[in-house]
């Protein structure tokens, strides 16, 4: 202890806390400040870079997820309306199968009914036409017939003979 | 006593849980490599002490003012590492003792003595001779300066030191020297290293390898004991000490004969700077917990009080010791090492033994340089996160923290 005491220098002791206290101001002006600061600036940097990557990262995923579900969606919609499709379309031919059938039988119905009518009148026309030929037939038979007396005769003859025979 | 220490300990403990409960292998295995040389020291100095003391008997013996001749070759290596640890007002590199020459330049002596008296040390002749300077005489004894009278007559008492007039002496001294030496070269390097970053987010050059030691210091000195919070005030005392103490350190390693860290005028202003920082940075818990000790009965809080106050003053004081010593310790280690092969009487045999010891050694007190930097700048960061840190007391005590091994 007494060769500590002996051996301390107050010259010594007031150099080194001048060029201390002045090396110590100078380097936190001109240097410790610069680069602590651009150390931690450049490590911000990089983790808000690491972080910046990780949130792209992050939405890359989210953009796929949300890219899946809408061609899934896209997909479930295009079945939908496809399916939806197909049913109009099985519908649409149902329908138009199921009136043209009713039309068809409508129609066939409308032709019978002319047809029935048609032929009635034909029919009756016929009936007339041939009533009043066998009406001309039978006038000129009885005409020719009854121009001699002996056809007349004759005929009565016949006719009496079918009588008799009945 | 103990309960004090108890105290001590569980505040300690609480502060830095995070420390020395993640890192306290690292921390043991520091702790050992700074105390062996410690151990080592405490014999060499005694050694020196002696040698210093028989020295200083020879002078009186012989009535010398001029550079005495130790008797023995132990004596003269003893001489040797004594003043190769002090400080001195010359530069000398090596001297050549046949032809008494020395090889190497004056420093400036700047003495308040009546006024401002400035001249070169080259006066001194190497403490050989009495400087005059405007009619007044001074001698040069082991390092120091005192006032003397033209025949250069010094005066001793029981201990052996000189009872004449020491003048107020501001020289610019060898320690004086390389503190600016290592101020400047500091200076330039972090200042271009700063510079640097205006290209680019990386340094270029040199501060590729500052810049990690840099994020050390910042990641596991100062952002673990003072917290995220309020670290960044503090880095620049921290960075400059631990860089200045580092390289000093280093430099003291080189043949160039200095020896600036393990002096105790430097080791004292560090923790000065330490003490003061730490006292002028505390918060209102810390002053509470010297001056009214929460949690205590009143009894105790009055105990504890100049226990406490006392234990301000112990920290800067272990800070310097620890510094001075480990770093004196290894120099006179190693230059008795080195000085084994010459006073040993069989040089084929002490050289390789000389050799391979020093360089063992040489590694080890490498890692010391760093380790002592290194520790010095922790502590300084532990007091000062001890001063700022906020805390609670009563509900934070976990039983935890109460079990766990604390090394420090």
């Amino acid at each position: 202890m007494d060769k500590l005491v002996n051996d301390f220098s107050f010259g010594l002791f007031f150099w080194q806390a001048i060029i201390l206290l002045v090396l110590i101001v100078l380097l936190v002006k001109f240097a410790w400040k610069p680069i602590m600061d651009s150390i931690t600036a450049r490590e911000e940097g990089i983790s808000n870079a690491l972080a910046a990557a990780e949130a792209a990262r992050k939405e890359m995923q989210n953009l796929q997820a949300d890219n899946e579900r809408i061609l899934q969606e896209a997909r479930a919609e295009r079945d939908a309306m496809m399916k939806e499709a197909r049913e109009i379309k099985e519908k649409m031919i149902a329908d138009a199968k199921t009136e043209a059938q009713v039309q068809g039988e409508k129609m066939i119905e409308q032709a019978k009914a002319t047809i029935n009518s048609e032929k009635n009148a034909a029919m009756a026309e016929l009936k007339a036409q041939v009533s009043g030929l066998s009406l001309e037939i039978a006038e000129k038979i009885l005409k020719q017939e009854l121009s001699n007396d002996a056809a007349q005769t004759t005929l009565v003859e016949k006719m009496l003979d079918d009588v008799k025979l009945n | 006593m103990y309960l004090c220490t108890k105290f001590k300990d569980r505040k300690i403990k609480i502060f830095n849980k995070m420390v020395f409960s993640v890192k306290s292998l690292k921390i043991a295995l520091a702790t050992l490599f700074a105390v062996v040389p410690f151990m080592a020291m405490a014999n060499s100095v005694q050694d020196s002490l002696q040698a210093h003391n028989q020295e200083a008997a020879h002078a009186v013996e012989h009535h010398a003012t001029e550079s005495h001749e130790p008797a023995s070759k132990k004596d003269e290596v003893a001489a040797f590492i004594d003043h190769h640890l002090q400080d001195a007002h010359d530069f000398v590199f090596f001297s050549d003792k046949a032809e008494g020459k020395h090889y190497g330049f004056p420093l400036p002596v700047i003495l308040f003595d009546n006024g401002l008296k400035i001249f070169s040390s080259s006066k001194f002749h190497h403490g050989e001779e009495i400087a005059e300077v405007d009619g007044n005489y001074y001698a040069l004894h082991h390092g120091k300066i005192y006032k003397t009278d033209a025949q250069g007559t010094l005066n001793f008492d029981e201990h052996h030191h000189p009872t004449n007039v020491k003048p107020l002496d501001f020289s610019i001294t060898k320690n004086v020297l390389s503190m600016l030496v290592v101020a400047g070269l500091m200076f330039f390097m972090f200042v271009s290293m700063a510079k640097s970053y205006k290209k680019g987010p990386i340094p270029t050059g040199f501060g590729r390898i500052l810049e990690p030691l840099i994020i050390f210091v910042r990641e596991e000195i100062a952002i673990p004991n003072i917290g995220e919070k309020k670290y960044r005030k503090y880095m620049g005392f921290l960075l400059t000490v631990f860089f200045f103490i580092w390289i000093l350190n280093l430099l003291g390693m080189t043949p160039i004969g200095i020896n600036v860290t393990g002096n105790i005028s430097v080791t004292v202003c560090l923790a000065l700077f330490t003490y003061f920082i730490t006292q002028f940075s505390a918060n209102k818990d810390y002053w509470k917990h010297i001056f009214w000790m929460p949690d205590v009965p009143v009894a105790m809080k009055i105990i504890l009080m100049p226990i406490e106050i006392l234990g301000t003053l112990t920290k800067p004081f272990a800070l310097l010791i620890r510094l001075f010593a480990n770093i004196t310790a290894g120099h006179v280690v190693i230059m008795s090492l080195i000085a084994m092969m010459f006073v040993g009487q069989n040089l084929a045999a002490d050289m390789p033994i000389s050799i391979g010891l020093t360089l063992f050694i040489s590694v080890i007190e490498i890692l010391v340089a760093f380790l002592q930097a290194f520790i010095f700048t922790m502590l300084s960061s532990l007091f000062i996160g001890m001063a700022v840190q906020e805390h609670h007391h009563a509900e934070d005590h976990d039983p935890h923290t109460e079990e766990e091994p604390i090394i420090i």
